[in-house]
Formats: structure tokens, sequence, C-alpha cells
């Protein structure tokens, strides 16, 4: 079972050193401490165990960290920044985890350009593929120029695959480089050293060693004196407990049905509100903000690697409406407080990482239910949404619902569900705060259906076992196509065409096929193509 | 601008005078490297008239012209082997199909590399040993490192042609390239560690000269087998030259354990750990010169690489760079399911493992080249058993303070123990030259430019070159 709870004292390829407003994170891969076998982690190169550590220190950079405005992204091994992904660990993994591999990453890379610190990757020797993808990631790259060191996307000309960690659209969409140049740069097996990859805007400093400590001086920007910086909250390992058909947070539990291939999610609603933002501060990582969001993350990253065939996640909440809503009500006081604003932005992440995974997603509002604030997101998460009607409340609308979490595409769960209708948002100003039934959410459209008492039991398992009969492949798809509306960001690109492209090239005999390029790669043996187009 | 008269200047073989292309790039490398000789190279000797000798053909007579000449003024030419117009790929997945006089465009970036690599280390070691000239322990000496010099120049002439040749622009830029990393230097390093180690005095340097020009000539061995013709050609005439190199390490060696020697027996020692007393007769105790073996072979074999490697396992499908020897294997010359027997880290032990052949290459390439020098160490301990001198020099271990591969950093001794209490820190302090020992053989680096006198700890050579006596004015140290 691969476990995404880790800590930087138990970090085996990352160290996060804080130094006041700077802190590094250094990669110095342990070659044997692999998540699967077969393979070594040479030359920094990584697998999911060392991107699961880049994930949590990302994580505890922004939260127990807050006074960090400068990460320094290096390597701790002589002439190698990071090799990317391992290619023995690509070649031997199966495709469902090479694609959820991929997709988690790529998350990380995202969380690191959403976290409001300035990365600055210091690239000393060679960043190639993934490695250099890390560094795209990063807000500045500074090339260490000792006249070997090159950055290079390698992955076309050596493996017969794409850059898997969004390389490709960061090159044109986010460094703005030429189309022809970035062509010619993707072949490049040995890639761009020195000037070039400067005039290029393939990294934005070159500069000798001897000069990388005062160039890293003049990026760090000067302590500014006017806010103080809160304090941060220590984040303590999540307590679970996993047995054959259950699993169980403090505020989620979670029943697994594998005959039908449903996990049924309830997620427990606040129980009290704190007096004051800076009460919820003093409760750390035990606030039910930050505590259930965490737990969700867990439990996502958890189902996508370890529990693939449960197709379909039944998003329930339990607990009292009025408190949820209270609760909610409070933040939306607080918003301008540190520790809210941390707190719906780990909401906003989590939120985007159920959007990004592969799995329907079936809402259930009925007795007991408390969709509120972070919350009531699930519903518009939800491929499709079942509110009981029986005359009981079970949803608040409130206005963070509108801004607070905005999903890849940029838009709000409610502006993307109501695309076509934006008039449906002007009416929801009026709704704030109310607690709603199932006939007037319906009536707003705000769910999919509100089956009464007699029809319930039924809708709800003909939903959940007719999405348990259609290919899963395709539910994928279609559910994928159909969640993400409307504009295209640089991150909806990335997922997309990691979708589309990464994860078609990986099906490729060119690549894995017994005589493909990223099966043959190490042996020595070159790869033979086929060679018709498609 | 000046016309060079090319094929006058620069002696070839490669028809230079009517190759415009190849003529304009060299026009403009040409001088960036005589910049850089003036520079780099030996300091401060650049008037003085050097008997060396420059390859003007490739025929035995043309590559042993003896003459007198100022470096700078060192007619660096451009030499291929004869060529064979009917040779075929010799192994890989082209086996048997002609080789290539052109570059084929799948395997342009892996032969690049290839090159610039090889071609990195030899302007390395000119700069590594630029200060030795100061402490030469006698003119001999002091014309051979010159010879080695001028020749390694002459190698990285070799690869800059094979660059600008074949390789367009990219090949252009690496050529520069070649010329603006430093050895040892903190913002623009060479590529390989042991070229950016320091050879600060005699004694290192025919330890150099032994061991990590035995890598070089292993390499070079490799590429002589290449498919790609040029490159073949190229380094088979390169290795002519490198014997030269490895000659002057073996025998200085050699003479330096026979003045050891001779001095031991002289003063009646027998004791070859009777340290001070052996130093104080003005040469180098034997554990010593054990101690610079020991940093000067594993530093070497850090230049093979990791035992198994992806890169030589392509190179060699590919036909570009073949394993030692490869004409004379009986074999299938393909790999694709023979097996090679590699050491590896089992737990505390060291055991062998039959690992697919074409991923271990470079392990292959190392044992061989170990083999190469422990045959080399046999002939240096019949020096001392023929003084009567109980006392052997070993090759350590191969795991013995590696700083690549598979023993990278793991505390094994020089006798392949590996160690659980002691550090791999430990271990290098307790085997590699110390502080002490450094500091004492620089303390015998005094120069000798006398005519036929050689410094206490060195003993004179039993024949010199080109048929010279021993006294023969082998440099005019000022014109």
């Amino acid at each position: 079972m691969i476990d995404f709870r880790t800590h930087p004292d138990r970090y085996h390829h990352w160290t996060l050193k804080v130094n006041e407003r700077v802190a590094e994170l250094i990669l110095n891969v342990d070659e044997h401490e692999t998540i699967g076998t077969g393979y070594q982690l040479k030359m920094n190169s990584y697998d999911l165990g060392v991107d699961i550590e880049l994930a949590d220190a990302i994580e505890r950079l922004r939260l127990t960290y807050p006074e960090v405005t400068t990460v320094l992204v290096r390597s701790a091994k002589d002439r190698v920044f990071c090799a990317g992904a391992n290619i023995g660990m690509l070649a031997g993994a199966t495709h469902q985890h090479k694609v959820n591999f991929c997709k988690f990453t790529n998350e990380t890379r995202l969380f690191m350009e959403d976290a409001p610190a300035n990365f600055v990757a210091i690239v000393e020797g060679t960043a190639a593929g993934g490695g250099y993808e890390l560094a795209l990631s990063c807000d500045i790259i500074v090339l260490v120029d000792d006249g070997s060191a090159t950055v290079s996307l390698p992955e076309v000309a050596l493996l017969a695959v794409l850059p898997g960690t969004g390389g490709l659209t960061r090159l044109t969409d986010k460094r703005k480089i030429r189309r022809d140049r970035a062509d010619y740069f993707c072949t490049l097996e040995e890639g761009i050293r020195g000037q070039r990859a400067l005039d290029w805007n393939l990294v934005d400093h070159v500069i000798p060693r001897s000069r990388l400590g005062s160039l890293l001086e003049s990026l760090v920007p000067e302590a500014s004196s006017s806010a103080p910086t809160p304090n941060g909250i220590n984040l303590n390992e999540l307590n679970r407990e996993v047995s054959a058909d259950a699993i169980e947070y403090p505020h989620v539990r979670v029943k697994l049905d594998r005959e039908l291939g449903v996990a049924r999610i309830t997620i427990l609603g606040p129980t009290a509100v704190p007096s004051s933002a800076e009460a919820l501060h003093g409760q750390e990582d035990a606030s039910w903000l930050i505590a259930t969001a965490r737990e969700l993350n867990d439990l996502i990253c958890h189902l996508r690697f370890n529990e693939p065939t449960l197709g379909t996640l039944e998003l329930m909440t339990r607990g009292d409406l009025a408190t949820a809503q209270h609760y909610s009500q409070s933040l939306e006081a607080w918003r301008d407080h540190w520790i809210v604003r941390e707190g719906l932005d780990l909401w906003r992440r989590t939120l985007a990482r159920l959007d990004l995974t592969s799995r329907s997603l079936i809402a259930t509002i009925a007795t007991d239910s408390c969709f509120a604030g972070p919350l009531a997101e699930l519903i518009w998460c939800a491929d499709r949404s079942f509110f009981l009607d029986n005359a009981m409340t079970g949803m608040v609308v409130n206005p963070m619902n509108l801004d607070a979490f905005p999903m890849m595409n940029g838009l709000s769960r409610l502006a993307s569900r109501f695309l076509g209708e934006p008039e449906r948002l002007g009416e929801l100003p009026a709704q704030f705060g109310v607690e709603l039934d199932a006939a007037t959410a319906d009536h707003l459209g705000l769910v999919t259906f509100t089956p009464d008492e007699f029809d319930w039991d039924d809708e709800v398992r003909l939903a959940l076992s007719a999405r348990n009969g259609f290919s899963p492949d395709a539910l994928t798809a279609m559910e994928a196509n159909l969640r993400f509306v409307g504009p295209e960001t640089m991150a909806t690109r990335i997922f997309g065409r990691l979708s589309a492209w990464q994860n078609w090239v990986f099906n490729r005999p060119n690549a894995v096929g017994p005589e493909g390029a990223l099966r043959r790669y190490g042996t020595g043996q070159m790869a033979n193509f086929q060679r018709e187009r498609i | 601008m000046e016309l060079i008269d090319y094929d006058t200047q620069i002696p070839n073989n490669v028809a230079l005078a009517s190759d415009d292309r190849l003529k304009r790039a060299l026009e403009q490398w040409h001088p960036g490297y005589l910049n850089w000789w003036n520079q780099m190279g030996p300091n401060g000797f650049s008037e003085s008239e050097v008997y060396l000798r420059t390859a003007t053909g490739v025929d035995p007579k043309g590559w042993a012209q003896f003459q007198y000449v100022k470096m700078p003024e060192y007619r660096w030419g451009i030499f291929l082997a004869p060529g064979d117009p009917e040779r075929k790929i010799g192994f890989g997945e082209h086996a048997g199909e002609p080789v290539w006089q052109e570059v084929p465009g799948e395997y342009r970036a892996m032969l690049r590399r290839l090159l610039v690599v090889q071609g990195d280390t030899e302007p390395a070691s000119v700069e590594q040993q630029r200060h030795l000239g100061a402490t030469a322990p006698s003119l001999y000496d002091l014309r051979n490192l010159f010879q080695v010099n001028v020749e390694e120049g002459r190698h990285l002439w070799a690869m800059v042609y094979l660059l600008q040749r074949y390789f367009g622009r990219d090949g252009r830029e690496e050529a520069e390239a070649l010329l603006t990393r430093r050895s040892g230097d903190e913002d623009r390093p060479r590529m390989l560690g042991a070229f950016n180690e320091q050879t600060p005095d005699w004694l290192s340097f025919f330890m150099f000269t032994f061991f990590t020009d035995r890598d070089g000539k292993y390499q070079l061995e490799a590429l002589a087998q290449s498919g790609f013709d040029p490159l073949a050609r190229t380094t088979r005439f390169m290795l002519t030259e490198e014997a030269h190199h490895m000659f002057v390490g073996e025998s200085g060696i050699g003479r330096v354990i026979e003045a050891t020697t001779s001095a031991m027996v002289q003063a009646k020692i027998d004791d070859p750990f009777a340290v001070d007393r052996i130093r104080s007769l003005g040469v180098i105790d034997l554990p010593t010169l054990q101690r610079y073996l020991n940093f000067h072979f594993s530093v070497s074999l850090d230049l093979f690489g990791a035992e198994a490697s992806s890169n030589a396992a392509n190179a060699f499908a590919a036909g570009l760079k073949g394993r030692f020897n490869e004409h004379k294997i009986d074999d299938d010359h393909q790999l694709a399911s023979a097996t090679y027997p590699v050491l590896r880290l089992e737990g505390a032990n060291i055991v062998t493992r039959d690992e697919p052949a074409l991923t271990v290459l470079n392990a292959r390439l190392r044992d061989d080249y170990a083999n190469d020098c422990a045959n080399g160490v046999k002939r240096w301990n019949r020096i001392l058993e023929k003084a009567g001198i109980d006392y052997r020099l070993t090759l350590p271990h191969v795991g013995f303070h590696r700083q690549v591969g598979e023993f990278q950093m793991c505390p094994v001794d020089p006798e392949g123990v590996v160690h659980q209490a002691t550090s791999f820190e430990d271990l290098v302090a307790t085997y590699l030259p110390t502080q002490a020992d450094r500091e004492f053989v620089a303390s015998l680096m005094q120069p000798v430019y006398e005519r036929g006198s050689y410094a206490t700890w060195i003993a004179a050579p039993k024949v010199a070159i080109d048929n010279k006596p021993g006294d023969f004015e082998f440099v005019r140290l000022h014109g």
C-alpha cells in the first residue's frame, strides 16, 4: 500500500531547510529507496515516493512556514539537478500507475506555482526531462553555467514518449517560447546550455558558480516591515484506520462496497464554531477547516493508487446543517485572516484534485446532510447529484462558493455549471445563507435529481450500479470532457493534453511494445518503430 | 586576415587545403587554440627549444620526426590512420554493414557526446600539468612532459577536427567550449572528476600518465572499433602516441622505485617501513608510493562510469563504441543474451553476479583496464624483487575509494573488505596520501636542469628516446 503521509524527519530524498525567510528544498535521491521494485533512482531521478515528499514539503512550507518568501530548489548531487522520472520505473509500471503518477506529479508542480513563496530553481549540472519540468514549475530558473550544465526535454528523442509533467505546455504558455524553437529543443537529446538557453528564455539567469551567492541575495526580496508574518501551524501525522472494507479518519468515514465498485464517503461537518479567527488559528491542524481538507486529500490519493477498481465515489456529508452554516459564515467573515485564507486554499486544491480524479462522482444529499461552505462544493464536483425530497434542508450556498474555490479552468464550480445560464448565478446572492430543501435547490439548478423517499433507494442504487456497468475507460474520458467546461488555462491544457496525448503514447507499441523505446531504453537495444502516422 | 598555409603549418592527411568548409572552421578556432596554449600550456618554457617528435605522416617514419622546436610553434597535425575501403561495422545492430563515412542522423547526439567527453580530457591534462616544468627532475623528464603535453594538444585537435568536419554549427560550438573549460575551475570545470584533480608533483604526474592516460587508452581502443570510420581511424592514430605517455608513466615510477631501492640497499635499510630513515636519503619510501598508487588507480576507475550504463549499451548497439579488442573477441558481437560477471555489493559482502553483458560494458572495459594495470604493477615489483626488498606494490580493490558506481562512497578497504565500523572517510585517510606525504614529496621537487643530471629520488633511464644518451640536451632552456 502506498502511504502519502510523511514528515520532513522521515524524508529519504529531500531535505527541507528553513532559515527565516528563505527555505531550501534540497534533492538528494536515495537510489535504493524506491516505491516499486526492479529499478534504482540514479542521478536524482524520481518515482512517486520522491514526489510524495515534495508535495508534503510544499504543503508544510505554506502552512507551517508562512514566513518563507523564497524557496531555493537545488540538488545535493554533483553535476546533476534532476534526471526526471525514472525510466526503469516507468517501463515496469502498470499503465494505471503511470497515469496516476503523472497526475500526482503534475498536481504537485501546479501547487508549487500556486504557493505564495517565490520558487527559485538552481540548476547545477543537468536538468533533463522531469528534472527540467521541475525547474519550469519554479518562478525563476538559474542555470549555473559550468560549460556542461544543460536543460533538456529528451523524451521524444530517447524514449518515444512526451514530457509528462507539463513541460511542453509550460515552454509555450508559461515561458512563451516560440514554437519552432520549442520544437527544436524538444527533439534534442542533449538539450541546450549556456547563453542559448538564456537567449531562448529556457532559463532566467546564466551565471558562473562563483557569482551564484550574490545573484541569490538579489533574488530574495527585502523583509517587508508592514505586515507581521503569522505563526505557522504544525501538521501532525493524520490518524486513519484502514481495514478491508472501511477507512476511518476523524472527520471522514469511508465504506468500500467492492461488489458495486463504490467508495461511500461521508464527511462529518463541524460540531462547534470557534469564537474568533485567532481561536481557529489556535486550534492549529485540529481545526475542522484544516483537518477535514487534509483527510479528504489523503483519502483521494489513497483511493487513486490503492483502490483502482472502486470506480465510483459517493459523496455524502453528515452533521448539523445550522452549525456547518454558522462555521461557513464565520469563515466568510474572517477571510482576511491568514489561517482562513490558507484553509480555504487547502480546500481549493483538494477539491481540484477531486475534479481530476478519474472516478465517477455522485453526491447524495439526504437526512442529516450538511453541505455548507466548502462541503457544498462537493455537490458541484460531482458528475451527478441526488437530493432527497422530504422537506428537510441539506445545503446552503455562500459567497465563498462563487470565488473561493475556482476549478483549474479558472471558474468557480457554479460558474462552470451555469456556463449556459449565467442569469442563474445572479439568482444566488438572494439565497446566500439560506438552508435549502430539495425543491428549492432543484429550482435553482443546484442539483440533478430530487427523488422522494419512495424512489430514493432505487434511484441512487440504479445510478451507482449503472455506472458500474459501463466501461471504466469510457467513463473516465467522458467525465473529464464534461467536467472542464469553458475557458482553457495552462492547468487544464496540461491535464487535457496529458490525458489525451501522453496517455495515448503510453499505450502505443512505439513506446511500450516489446520493441518500443521505453521498453528498450537502457538495454542497449534500439527501438523499432511502426512507421505509420496515426 | 593573414592567410595561413595550412598544409605547411598543420601537417595533415585529410586534404585540409582543399576542404573550404573545414578550413574556415579551423581558421576561426586556431587563434583560440594558440591563445589557450599560451595561457594554459606549460608555464614558462615558451622560448625553450625542446627535442620533440612531430607527426608529419601516419607511417612509422612519419610520426616519429624528432627535432628541436619551440612549443608554441609546434605543428599540431590532423591525422587519420589509413582507411580500409572494405571495412564493415564490427558489432551492434548494424554489424556487417559498411562503416559510415558520414554521421548517421539518428546517432548524431550520442556520437557528439562521445567526442566531446573524450576531447575534454585532452586539454585538461595539459592544464593539470602546466606547472610541473618548474620542478623537473631532469632535462629528459622535462622533455617527456612536454612531449606528452603537445600530443595531448594534438589529440584535442583530432577531436576538434571530427567535431568541425562532421557536426556543423553544433560541432563548432562544442569545439569552442573545449577551449573555455578549465581543469579544477570552480565555474567551468572539465567534465570528468579525475581531470579536475591537481597534478601537484612529478610523482603524481607519473602516476597520472600510468593510470589515467591508460583509461584514455582503453576509451580510445573502444572508439577505435567504431562504425563511424573517421572516428575509428582518428583514434587508432592517437593510440600510437598514447603508448608513449604510458611509457613515461611506467618507466617514471620504475625509476623512482630504482632510486629508492638502491638508496635503501646502499644505506643497508631492509625495513621498507623505516620511513623517516628512507626519506632522509632523499628518496620516496614505498608505502608513500603505494598510497599515491591507491589514489590514482581509484580516481581513474571512476572515469569508466557506473558499472551498468544505458549510454554505453546504446553506443554499443549503435555501433559507435565497441569493447576493448572487439575484433579479436569470438562471440556474436551483439550481446543479445550474453552475460558478464560484475562485482556487486550485497549487504556487507562483495559478490559476483552475472548481468546482461550489454548493460555492463563499462564494467567490462574497467576490468580489462585493471588487468592491464596489474601487469604494470608486476613489472614494478620485479624491480623490488631484484633489489631484494621485501615489499610489493598492489592494486587496491576496485571498490576502494570510489565516487562513481556500485561502490560509491562505500567503506571498502584496499583488500576489498567492506567495513561496518569504519567510515569511507576514515579509510580514505588511512590509505591515500596524507598531507605529510604530499609535503614530503613536494620538498623533493627541486628542478634539475643540468645535462645528464637526475634528482636523487629518480634514477636515470636505461635508454632515453630516439637512441639518444641520458646526457643529451633534451631541452635547450633558453633557446
